[in-house]
């Protein structure tokens, strides 16, 4: 197994008390796999990736990636965060060039393996453009190269695509789809959107309102390339999303209650004051 | 457009008010040693850079400036990133810059004539003194102010040690470190008048030709000295620093502020 997530659990601790993001949490990911992570906000989804990206701790239990125990970040399980999280002061060469500078490849390797992820991005002719002069989805398309020229084994996502139009978002999903079957790496991919879960995912976990749990897994058998609006994709999405309403709703109404009691909070402070 | 129209209006106030400062001058309501008039100031000026006095007087002071500066600079920005990242020293060393930063730097001149006589190296300490502490807490400001996801994004790419800080750390929070020198710059610059005027003894900065043109009653030089401390201020706030900070907070995303 490539990925074993052992009875995985995270508490933030605050001052106003202790917040449990999810129960002990299982689950194996076989090498080479695309999994979809889907789940109502703040059921601790992207907390679950930066676990296994070794940018946080678990509270108990552990993740294993071949074997051997997660303990911090590692250039083998590259995470792509929501909002691409591009460093402004480098231009896009350098972007994509950093982790290999910092892995230590020499700087004319650097250089081919950097242009050729731009080139699988189509973004070879913006190698000289800075971070602000890109779109939303451009961003993102460098990121995608900056964490792909690592080679990493495993590559985590979070909502990668959350903010881009659905033209955009489209074309994304062509080009992961073609990368993954080029390069056969392990993928976790968090999302929203059931659609997006089914077009990519070999197999999506459903999860439940916080505190998380696996509520429910998919395995979605159809044959690639995927399109967003096929009826296949359509039509196994609709079963998704009908499960993942009970607990939207659970979580909305958790939220409102949450800023209910915010509110009374903060009326009963005024009264004091 | 309204940049053409706001540079003219800018020219007709500034050529009112010296038309207005020559016709008060020349109407004899004080002596040219008390109210100097513009076209007095302007030969003073002219004269200064001929024998080269003036030369000579921008050059020493702008030498002391840049080296004082260039300390300052240097030793800002490596304590503004010890207090950024280490939580002790920011508790202790942090709250003694912060109280010594409501010292205004000439304040330092006693002490520094003290300690190093009545020497360049005073001048040299009362000008970082004047300039360190704000570069300091700009750079520590703007370090812990650095979006966390830039530091997660740096160690997922395996990023650590000396190049994390050095090729995301420090990038990350230069902006700041801009505007922090920006500041102290300009804080370099008034220190340094002030120390040169009270240390008339040592060679010509501008602050001594300021003092020296008291001395000889020559307001017109007192004058001229002014403005040339004017435009070199301004000079370099406009030349240098504010164009390179706009550029960086647009290129940071930053904005304009
Ligand atoms: N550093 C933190 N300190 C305290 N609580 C946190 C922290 N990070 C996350 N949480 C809480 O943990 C829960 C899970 O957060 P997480 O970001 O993992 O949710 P998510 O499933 O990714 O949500 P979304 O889909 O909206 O991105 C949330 O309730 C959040 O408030
Ligand atoms: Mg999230």
């Amino acid at each position: 197994m490539k990925l074993e997530i052992r009875g995985v659990s995270k508490t933030f601790q605050s001052k106003r008390g202790s917040l449990t993001a999810f129960d002990p949490i299982d689950l194996d990911i076989r090498e080479g796999e695309f999994v979809c992570l889907l789940g109502p906000s703040g059921c601790g989804k992207s907390t679950l990736l930066n676990i296994i990206a070794g940018l946080d701790k678990p509270t108990r239990g552990e993740v294993r990636v071949d074997g051997r125990v997660v303990t911090r970040a590692g250039t083998e399980r590259v995470m792509i965060f929501q909002n691409a999280a591009l460093f402004p002061w480098l231009n896009v060469f350098d972007n994509v060039k950093f982790g290999l500078n910092m892995i230590g490849v020499a700087k004319p390797e650097r250089q081919i393996v950097a242009r050729r992820y731009l080139q699988m991005v189509h973004l070879a002719e913006f190698e000289r453009a800075f971070v602000h002069e890109l779109s939303g989805g451009m961003k993102q398309r460098v990121a995608i190269a900056r964490a792909l020229a690592l080679n990493p084994d495993i590559l985590l996502m979070d909502e990668p695509f959350g903010a881009l139009d659905a033209q955009t978002r489209d074309v994304l999903h062509d080009e992961l789809q073609a990368i993954w079957s080029n390069t056969r790496k392990t993928i976790v991919f968090v999302t929203h959107n059931v659609r997006e879960a089914v077009v990519l995912g070999d197999r999506v976990i459903v999860l439940s309102a916080r505190p998380a749990r696996i509520k429910q897994e998919f395995v979605i058998d159809l044959p690639r390339l995927r399109q967003i609006e096929s009826y296949a994709v359509v039509d196994r999405a609709r079963a998704i999303s009908a499960l993942l309403k009970e607990d939207t709703h659970a979580s909305q109404r958790d939220v409102a209650a949450n800023v209910l009691h915010e509110l009374e909070a903060q009326m009963v402070g005024d009264d004091v004051l | 457009m309204l940049d053409q129209k706001n540079i003219a209006r800018k020219i007709i106030f500034f050529v009112a008010l010296i038309a207005a400062w020559q016709l008060l001058a020349a109407s004899g309501i004080a002596p040219e040693y008390i109210f100097p008039s513009p076209v007095g100031v302007a030969q003073t000026l002219a004269r200064g850079f001929a024998n080269g006095t003036f030369l000579i007087g921008v050059a020493t002071s702008l030498q002391r400036l840049l080296v004082g500066f260039a300390i300052s600079a240097g030793a800002g920005v490596l304590l503004g990133l010890a207090l950024g990242r280490i939580k002790l020293l920011d508790e202790t060393v942090g709250a003694l810059v912060l109280g010594l930063q409501a010292l205004p730097s000439i304040c330092w001149l006693p002490l520094a004539v003290l300690w190093f006589g009545l020497s360049e190296s005073a001048i040299l300490f009362v000008v970082v003194m004047g300039a360190l502490l704000s570069i300091t807490l700009a750079t520590e400001a703007g370090i812990k102010n650095t979006p966390p996801l830039y530091l997660r994004a740096a160690r997922n790419l395996g990023a650590r040690g000396w190049k994390l800080y050095a090729l995301v750390i420090l990038p990350a929070a230069l902006p700041a470190i801009i505007t922090g020198m920006k500041l102290g710059w300009s804080f370099a610059w008034r220190s340094l008048m002030a120390a040169e005027l009270l240390s008339a003894s040592l060679s010509w900065g501008l602050g001594h030709l300021l003092s020296f043109g008291r001395d000889l009653n020559d307001m017109n030089q007192v004058v001229a000295v002014m403005l040339l401390i004017i435009a070199i201020g301004l000079v370099v706030d406009r030349a240098l620093f504010a164009p390179l900070e706009a550029r960086v907070r647009e290129r940071w995303g930053l904005g304009a502020q």
